[in-house]
């Protein structure tokens, strides 16, 4: 039994790991297939509608209990590794938890409200409360700035001396709200953590209350032998998740994450990972503890689903309404959103394709897409920064299907936005000077030169041509608007295919001078 | 030409200087008198890039003339694109592995290659396949993405850039080659060594803000000027330049140009480039710019060229 524990922090970090780094990657160098540990995250899986990993998760939860939550989930296993190293501090010992009476109320309510949002079309609470999402925020606004400033440390003086195998890289851009929002889940989760073991994943997290749903009746459950126990309460202060109640000699598996911590420390053998439904009498008084807490669950979800629907929706739509008002332009959504109603719905924000955007022309929004796509990306322009003709990573890699995946040759007609030029602050037009700088970085030539006056020539945009890459607009030297720029689209479209030039034929024999 | 000979003939012209010409004209051989009047500008066509290189280097007496044992070298392609080789967007790898070859052959301590992509700088890395190319022939790639690289020098000859920051790569190095490749281009019209240039400094913005052709013009009096530029017309960019679109805009010519007067291999390159897609030189104003500030000369018919169909 003792190396049950053992196996679960070798099964973690074999999650953990590879999705941690695919966060904090910066080189690219990383094999793209590491994402697949993310598809098996219940929130994508679910926004997927990925029934296998669905099937898997909850079979899972059904025989081993909500090992999800200790294994899989990578914010769950962060608390874990910090309350672990928190002994690390000098004025803290292990922490020594106890029991603590389930809040069935707030963690009942926030799970319906969660479904009931999502479903009237708003993806703010998953978005908002996605353990996976709070993981990738925490790591790309807080964990991954301070990867790429060691490295960009290093780089000034090795490549002095003539090292260039590491080189500079670029922070993400720095978004206040999402930045704001980050810390406070750090904070709010550290604090929980520190205090409360695991209080978010029992009262705040929806995917760890739904999962205890199915955790309550679990084929193998952790039980209290209540011959050998002598209620010395050792299982109990070391259970992070405050469940077992050892003067009852109980366990609420709703919330029990499985973690095993509780086995080794049983002098007397008393705690066990056991059968769940062999005939014997500690079960019976789980279970009648279960059911009572049922009871009261009922009732919650009876009433209070009926009031928040209507509440809900009827805000949602006031939000919406008064989204125009903060644009200056209509926000670019990143390719394979297709739909601004299906990306809305389907992106929790967890910053993935932010992170892996080579280009970093994806930003977490502010208020773009108004209050209920905060976090969600956009795409931003600036000088070298836009979307690249032939890369396909964000559509690649979304583990939400927010973004359908796109073929090279899909992308490259995949039309996200549309150029607009501004001809009476053109350089040519207001200097009467060559440039061409955005036709230049045009990669279907939808912007191209025409014919203007004194051999000079001006840009011209062929908007069904137009895939607004952003490649004009980041270029254009003209500041602080731009003469050139892309405004996004609400549903995107499918642009022409550029039409190839005439082949040049005949065979060249002389110099020409 | 063996080293042997080299200094055989080296040996005799700095004698004849020193005594006049005629008297040791009949000891001359016809390839010592190589040696004496180097061409101004070769054209090699009908190759492959490293037989062309090769030959063109024999024309101007070998890689010796250029790089000396122990040497720091770079090399300045244009890799600015995201392109594969065949779309004509970037320098062709093997001219540029042979360089390498030839470099490292006459004892170059080590050779850097670097440019100042457009697109994402290591996928234009990669994929022109001049990354490849250059760690396979000994090489190094440097980056060319990171400010802190680039230090400022003053251009006190040039009108609208006075001062710009360069490459540290190009700064502190023994000897440099520019090659670029021959490209049509949307906003300078075409794109040869004075426009790829643009690759060795930071702020290109500042070039399409103040008159893109003065700046390219303005850049050429540099005066760390390469010891060569080899303009790679082994596949030129006819059209959609400076990218391309597909593979229509290329044009395979088999051909380089060797100069190392900027405004002549321009010059040159565009007159067999009109042959292709008629072009004229006037309508590339920064080469006249450029003769202006004296940074070389329109007039190859004054020059001498040595022309080598292989």
């Amino acid at each position: 039994m003792k190396h049950l524990k053992l196996i679960r922090r070798i099964a973690a970090s074999l999650f953990f790991v590879p999705i941690l780094l695919s966060f904090l990657d910066f080189t690219g160098k990383l094999p793209e297939q590491l994402h697949v540990l993310i598809h098996l995250q219940w929130m994508p899986s679910l926004l997927t509608l990925s029934f296998g990993s669905l099937l898997f998760l909850v079979l899972l939860s059904l025989v081993l209990g909500r090992l999800y939550c200790s294994v899989i989930c990578p914010l769950g296993v962060m608390q874990d590794i910090a309350s672990w190293k928190s002994t690390w501090f000098p004025t803290r010992k292990r922490k020594r938890y106890s029991y603590a009476k389930p809040r069935n109320f707030l963690r009942y309510s926030i799970l319906t409200l969660t479904v009931i949002t999502f479903f009237s079309g708003s993806s703010l609470l998953v978005m908002i409360l996605d353990p996976y999402s709070i993981f990738g925020r925490l790591t790309t606004q807080l964990f991954r700035p301070l990867v790429i400033a060691a490295n960009n440390l290093l780089v000034v003086p090795l490549s002095h001396i003539g090292i260039y195998s590491l080189y500079k890289v670029e922070q993400l851009p720095f978004v206040p709200l999402m930045f704001t929002i980050s810390i406070i889940f750090f904070i709010a989760v550290a604090v929980m953590s520190w205090f409360w073991g695991r209080m978010y994943c029992n009262t705040i997290c929806p995917v760890g209350t739904f999962l205890g749903i199915f955790s309550k009746f679990s084929l193998f459950k952790i039980e209290i032998e209540q011959s050998s126990c002598t209620q010395c309460s050792a299982c109990e202060t070391k259970c992070k998740s405050q469940c077992i109640d050892s003067q009852a000699m109980t366990v609420d598996d709703s919330r029990c994450v499985s973690c095993f911590n509780c086995l080794s420390v049983c002098k007397k053998g008393g705690v066990k990972y056991a059968f769940r439904y062999a005939k014997n009498q500690v079960n019976k008084k789980t279970v009648a503890f279960s059911e009572k807490t049922d009871l009261h669950k009922r009732t919650f979800l009876m009433t209070s689903g009926a009031v928040l629907v209507g509440a809900v929706t009827a805000k949602t739509r006031v939000i919406q309404g008064a989204q125009d008002s903060y644009l200056t332009r209509k926000p670019i959504m990143p390719p394979g959103a297709f739909d601004a109603a299906h990306f809305h719905q389907h992106c929790t924000g967890c910053q993935l394709c932010v992170a892996k955007c080579p280009m970093q022309v994806l930003k977490p929004a502010a208020l773009q897409y108004g209050w209920l796509g905060i976090m969600q990306p956009h795409l931003a322009f600036s000088t070298h920064v836009y979307c690249n003709y032939e890369c396909t990573v964000c559509t690649d890699i979304c583990p939400t299907a927010a973004l359908k995946p796109l073929t090279v040759t899909q992308k490259k007609v995949a039309q996200i936005g549309v150029a607009k030029f501004r001809k009476n602050i053109c350089i040519v037009f207001s200097e009467n000077k060559d440039c061409g700088a955005c036709s230049e970085h045009c990669p279907t030539q939808a912007v191209h030169m025409i014919p203007f006056q004194n051999g000079l020539t001006i840009p011209e945009v062929t908007e069904d041509l137009c895939i607004g890459c952003g490649g004009c607009e980041s270029i254009c030297p003209v500041t602080p608007r731009q003469a050139i720029y892309v405004e996004g689209l609400g549903v995107q479209a499918v642009a022409k295919k550029p039409s190839e030039a005439k082949k040049f034929e005949k065979k060249i024999e002389d110099f020409g001078f | 030409m063996k080293r042997r000979d080299f200094f055989k003939s080296a040996g005799l012209v700095g004698l004849a200087s020193v005594f006049g010409r005629e008297v040791f004209a009949s000891v001359n051989s016809a390839e010592s008198m190589l040696v004496q009047s180097s061409p101004d500008l070769v054209a090699i066509m009908g190759g492959e890039p490293e037989v062309m290189l090769i030959r063109a280097l024999k024309e101007l007496g070998g890689i010796q003339q250029f790089v000396k044992k122990g040497q720091k070298v770079v090399i300045k392609p244009n890799i600015g694109w995201d392109r594969t080789p065949e779309l004509a967007a970037n320098t062709n790898p093997e001219l540029i592995a042979a360089l390498i070859k030839q470099c490292k052959s006459a004892g170059a301590k080590e050779v850097l290659v670097f440019d100042h992509t457009c697109n994402n700088w290591q996928k234009c890395y990669q994929n022109s396949g001049i990354e490849k190319a250059v760690i396979a022939a000994g090489g190094r790639m440097v980056p060319g993405n990171d400010e802190s690289m680039y230090r400022e020098v003053d251009l006190p000859k040039g009108v609208n850039l006075k001062k710009t920051k360069i490459h540290e790569a190009i700064l502190d190095c023994d000897v440099w080659f520019n090659v670029p490749i021959l490209k049509h281009h949307g906003g300078a019209k075409m794109s040869i060594t004075m426009k790829n240039l643009m690759g060795i400094v930071w702020d290109r913005q500042f070039f399409h803000g103040h008159d893109l052709h003065q700046c390219i013009a303005d850049i050429a009096t540099y005066p760390k000027r390469p010891a060569l530029n080899f303009v790679d017309a082994y596949r030129i960019l006819k059209s959609n330049g400076p990218q391309g679109k597909s593979e229509a805009d290329a044009v395979i010519l088999k051909s380089l140009l060797v100069s190392r007067d900027y405004v002549a291999v321009d010059t040159a390159a565009i007159k067999m480039f009109s042959q292709v897609k008629p072009t004229d030189l006037k309508d590339v104003r920064y080469i006249e710019l450029a003769e202006q500030l004296k940074v070389g000369t329109q007039d190859i018919d004054k020059l001498n060229v040595k022309k080598v169909k292989l």
